[in-house]
């Protein structure tokens, strides 16, 4: 089963750039990679420019609306995400347990649809 | 011909009478085997209908249950068949692998009911929903049972159990027994499930159709025959039968409440007591200490004889603190205080965690008692009528109703 770990976070709860702190949130993103590398289950994974690099597109009536900023104002952001194909919700626990910002931020894991092809 | 139709009844009684007893059993194995709750739970209702016909025409089988697996395996198998048929994945068949019926099914078929609890009660489920789908698949109580008990509409329930089976399902939630490293938290929820299900029985006036009381006895029960030798396990049951015992106590004969400390003793079912003292015993013995092993050592000591040992008892809930950073065990920890005579200090303790406890009814009931053995009759008064307004049976307000009203004659004619 495929799950989405959508990394989301508080920039002001965040370690700063140069800090102790946030060479260990680095590292601790290196690891967790590793062991999704290692364990064979990583499908995919980035991080994500921070929500004043945002643009969002609606159409309305027909017309493309586009705005500066992201969806939906709130203290907590996505910052990036992997997706990783294990055999259960607990197993995606145990991978998602591994990314640092959980300590600091949440984590949402989400099954992937499933299109397998018909027929 | 003659005797068709009393053969018959006795048929249906043999089909009710296994499947009373062994349904849970018999819902789990087929859930592990077919991987789906509600095709496991229309299969073996399928199988038990096909029961009536065979077991009428040709007598019981040998092995009855191992029969119904079988049977309710295939008729599963049948489902999934047509599942995948109309979502016109036919050609994956193969690759999904289904289980295979046509193994001889032993009669001694192992017991998954360990896994299915542990899907049922699995944290990414709401508490109200694990306590569902508990009493649904474990205990085999019937929707409208389990409406009954937590006074909600019958359609409440139903749904709320098609939704969970539904989640299991799409949230990847397998039945499984959780691997070591998750063994610790995984085992919490479950007893905390199992735990609300006691309490919420016990604090009902009168029993439902269905006790959960029982209920919630028989499941830790299964979990620590399943798990011998779990510390937890073993405190959470020894916790259940300590409160057990005491039930017939607990309610006076006008339908009153009677606190721990001024319940006729004799009125314990000593049995349980002592089995639930050994029970705990053993579990302090493996060294393992957890939050369910102190709280029966806490009621423990609320029981010893022949008064409650307040002392330890503060100490317990010291040990409970870091367990549970809570508003109630520091209630608990100001109440025992103040038996050790520091009412001061406790009222102070209960007033710091006014904050957290705002609408908590337990608060303002021992706020009330405190200001009443200082001598503030006036405010023991008002919190004692706040208490009352917040109690949530008939027998806590006609407890409090009586303590108020032997605060107001104690403390004179105020209206002359």
């Amino acid at each position: 089963m495929k799950y989405m770990l959508l990394i989301y976070n508080d920039p002001d709860r965040q370690p700063t750039y140069g800090a102790p702190e946030f060479d260990e949130m680095m590292a601790g993103f290196f690891a967790a990679n590793e062991r999704m590398k290692a364990d064979g289950v990583l499908c995919d994974g980035e991080g994500l420019q921070g929500i004043e690099t945002a643009t969002s597109l609606r159409i309305k009536s027909g017309k493309v609306e586009t705005t500066d900023g992201p969806f939906a104002e709130t203290r907590e952001n996505l910052g990036g995400y992997y997706i990783i194909d294990v055999p259960d919700l607990d197993a995606a626990l145990t991978y998602a347990a591994l990314i640092p910002s959980a300590k600091f931020g949440t984590i949402e894991l989400r099954p992937l649809m499933d299109y397998k092809p018909a027929g | 011909m003659q005797d068709a139709a009393p053969k018959a009844i006795a048929v249906g009684k043999a089909v009710d009478e296994i499947m009373r007893r062994d349904r849970g059993r018999l819902l789990a194995g087929l859930i592990v085997r077919l991987g789906d709750f509600q095709i496991a739970e229309d299969a073996l209702q399928e199988a038990a209908i096909a029961a009536l016909g065979h077991w009428g025409r040709s007598g019981l089988p040998r092995a009855p249950v191992a029969w119904l697996m079988k049977v309710g395996l295939n008729k599963g198998i049948d489902r999934l068949r047509a599942a995948t048929r109309e979502s016109r994945k036919a050609d994956a068949l193969g690759q999904v692998g289904l289980p295979d019926a046509s193994v001889e099914t032993p009669e001694d078929i192992p017991d998954e009911r360990l896994r299915l609890i542990f899907a049922c009660c699995h944290p990414a489920l709401e508490e109200k929903s694990r306590v569902a789908l508990t009493l649904r698949t474990v205990c085999n109580l019937s929707t409208r049972e389990i409406a009954e008990a937590f006074l909600d509409a019958e359609a409440t329930i139903g749904q709320r159990l098609s939704r969970a089976k539904a989640k299991i399902r799409a949230k990847g939630i397998a039945f499984a027994i959780p691997e070591p490293e998750l063994w610790d938290a995984r085992l919490g929820t479950v007893l905390s499930t199992i735990y609300l299900i006691f309490t919420t029985g016990y604090v009902r006036d009168e029993a439902g159709p269905r006790d959960l009381c029982r209920e919630a006895l028989f499941l830790i029960g299964v979990l620590q025959t399943l798990r011998p030798g779990d510390p937890e396990i073993e405190g959470a049951r020894a916790l259940m039968q300590l409160t057990e015992a005491r039930r017939a106590a607990r309610i006076d004969t006008s339908g009153a409440t009677v606190p721990l400390e001024e319940q006729d003793r004799a009125l314990w079912n000593h049995g349980l007591l002592a089995e639930a003292r050994a029970l705990l015993a053993t579990a302090v013995a493996r060294q393992r200490p957890g939050p369910y092993q102190i709280k029966a050592a806490i009621a423990d000591c609320h029981m010893a004889d022949p008064d409650p040992d307040w002392r330890q008892m503060s100490f317990l809930y010291q040990d409970a603190l870091p367990h549970e950073p809570t508003p109630v065990v520091a209630l608990e920890l100001g109440r025992g205080l103040a038996e050790l005579g520091h009412v001061d200090l406790a009222l102070d303790r209960l007033d710091a965690a006014r904050a957290d406890l705002a609408g908590f009814q337990p608060w303002y009931a021992a706020r009330a008692s405190l200001l009443a053995r200082l001598g503030r009759a006036e405010e023991a008064g008002a919190a004692y009528r706040q208490a009352i307004a917040l109690a949530p049976t008939a027998a806590s307000r006609l407890f409090l109703g009586r303590r108020l009203r032997g605060i107001e004659a104690a403390s004179g004619p105020d209206i002359g």
